[in-house]
């Protein structure tokens, strides 16, 4: 016996090396899952705070580029709210007070972000007293950014699209065909349209939104543009490469949406046993 | 080491965590190259530091740079990695007649040539580990392989430029 824990102790370096590795590992493998709180990660206080900080001093050089897109945004929303405003006569009937109001949005800025590893996260300066919720969806105006996987007092940490993890429900605009959008890990210009099948006649150009099956994301966000078609004949689903227009370098300014419905759509897709996707 | 230098080894070792996390984090050179520069107070510790204490060093470090680049775990392991190869690592790489009790593994006390045969393949080690863990499951072992050879040498030259302009020389290198 006191052999053997001789023996211990000698390799006492190695155990411990090989309990921390296991405890990393651990904590890689509990991380990686798309959905669920995570303790050491940015959102916590300290993080975030510095990472505020450094946001705010650097995001003062960027205002100028800002205020345009946001101008920008503003003239394009005008035009479209014109265009919905109705005209107060008896026509316009109300529809169905569950159709109403399923939306809600929140705006947000991102104050850390990676984008050149496999599973990039971006970190947000609104967390649970601002109302952000996990599963929440992130946009901003060029496209889908990500979705919210934990959230702390006051940031939150999302998973970014450019993470091999997110699947995001979507489809080909002019022909409504489904698909998903998914990050190979190399380009964070480019993404793949999976599960699209072969017969369906894409083209190169066609623009990708959001399908709004999911319950995170509404209809119609944009996506990306069809840059590449294969082929190939041993394969049921096509090989479609996206160019996404959302430009990762430059994501200062974020929009949250959360899907009132979802806990309702969830329960029931749980009880249907349906996998869905997010 | 006495109290004096231990203070300016943690206040070497703040600047340069900041550094890391303030700076090199927005950096990829090329998109492949990484700067890993908090790597160096691990490579920095004194040669005469238990194995203990170094793999909790490394493991501590590692997950406080983790939490700043939401790789939960990543730089754990790697750092983790790192701070057990080390030793031995050390005594492979010792020179005629070992080394000195007050020896420090850095460029001013080893010199050039000695720091590069030091670093490189503990960096090296490290990298692999951190790439090989980021692109587990998505295929891409090439890009692996690539973002880790690429960031090893950024990594070395870095913590050789720090050295060379902010560390006190004592000898001509």
């Amino acid at each position: 016996m006191l052999r053997i824990l001789q023996f211990l102790y000698s390799l006492r370096a190695f155990l411990l090396f090989v309990i921390l590795e296991v405890i990393a590992i651990w904590l890689i493998v509990s991380n990686n899952s798309p959905q669920g709180a995570a303790f050491f990660n940015s959102s916590n206080a300290l993080s975030g705070s510095v990472l505020n900080t450094q946001s705010e001093v650097l995001g003062f050089f960027s205002l100028g580029e800002m205020n345009e897109k946001l101008l920008d945004q503003n003239t394009a929303l005008m035009t479209q709210l014109e265009l919905l405003n109705p005209a107060t006569d008896s026509i316009n009937l109300k529809l169905d007070s569950a159709l109403e109001a399923s939306l809600e949005f929140k705006g947000a800025r991102v104050i850390s972000q990676t984008l050149r590893f496999a599973q990039n996260h971006l970190t947000i300066n609104k967390g649970e007293k601002d109302g952000v919720k996990v599963g929440m969806g992130i946009f901003n105006q060029e496209g889908v950014v990500g979705r919210i996987k934990s959230v702390s007092k006051n940031y939150a940490v999302g998973i970014s699209l450019l993470n091999t993890e997110l699947l995001v429900s979507s489809k080909i605009k002019s022909s409504d065909v489904y698909g998903s959008i998914n990050w190979d890990g190399n380009d964070s210009k480019y993404a793949k349209l999976l599960y699209v099948p072969r017969h369906v006649q894409a083209q190169v150009g066609d623009t990708i939104v959001t399908s709004g099956y999911n319950a995170i994301f509404p209809e119609g966000i944009h996506i990306g543009i069809i840059q590449d078609i294969e082929r190939r004949d041993d394969q049921n689903y096509l090989n479609i490469t996206v160019e996404l227009t959302t430009d990762f370098s430059r994501v200062n300014y974020v929009y949250l949406v959360e899907n009132l419905a979802f806990e309702e759509l969830d329960s029931l897709y749980n009880n249907a046993e349906v996998n869905n996707e997010y | 080491m006495n109290i004096r230098s231990l203070i300016s080894f943690l206040a070497f070792a703040i600047l340069i965590i900041l550094a890391q996390i303030l700076l090199l984090k927005n950096l990829a050179l090329f998109g492949v190259a990484f700067g890993f520069l908090y790597v160096m107070v691990i490579l920095d510790l004194p040669i005469s530091i238990k194995p203990i204490p170094l793999l909790l060093i490394g493991f501590g470090l590692g997950l406080f740079i983790d939490v700043f680049y939401d790789t939960t775990g990543m730089h754990a392991a790697s750092a983790t990695l790192l701070g057990f190869i080390r030793p031995h690592w050390l005594k492979l790489v010792s020179p005629t007649g070992g080394y000195d009790d007050n020896n420090k593994p850095n460029l001013r006390e080893m010199g050039l040539s000695w720091y590069i045969t030091y670093a490189l393949p503990l960096v090296l080690a490290y990298t692999l580990v951190f790439f090989l863990v980021d692109t587990w499951g998505t295929g891409n072992l090439l890009e692996a392989f690539n973002k880790g050879f690429f960031s090893t040498i950024f990594t070395v030259a870095l913590a050789i430029l720090v050295q060379l302009l902010f560390f006190k020389r004592r000898r001509g290198i």
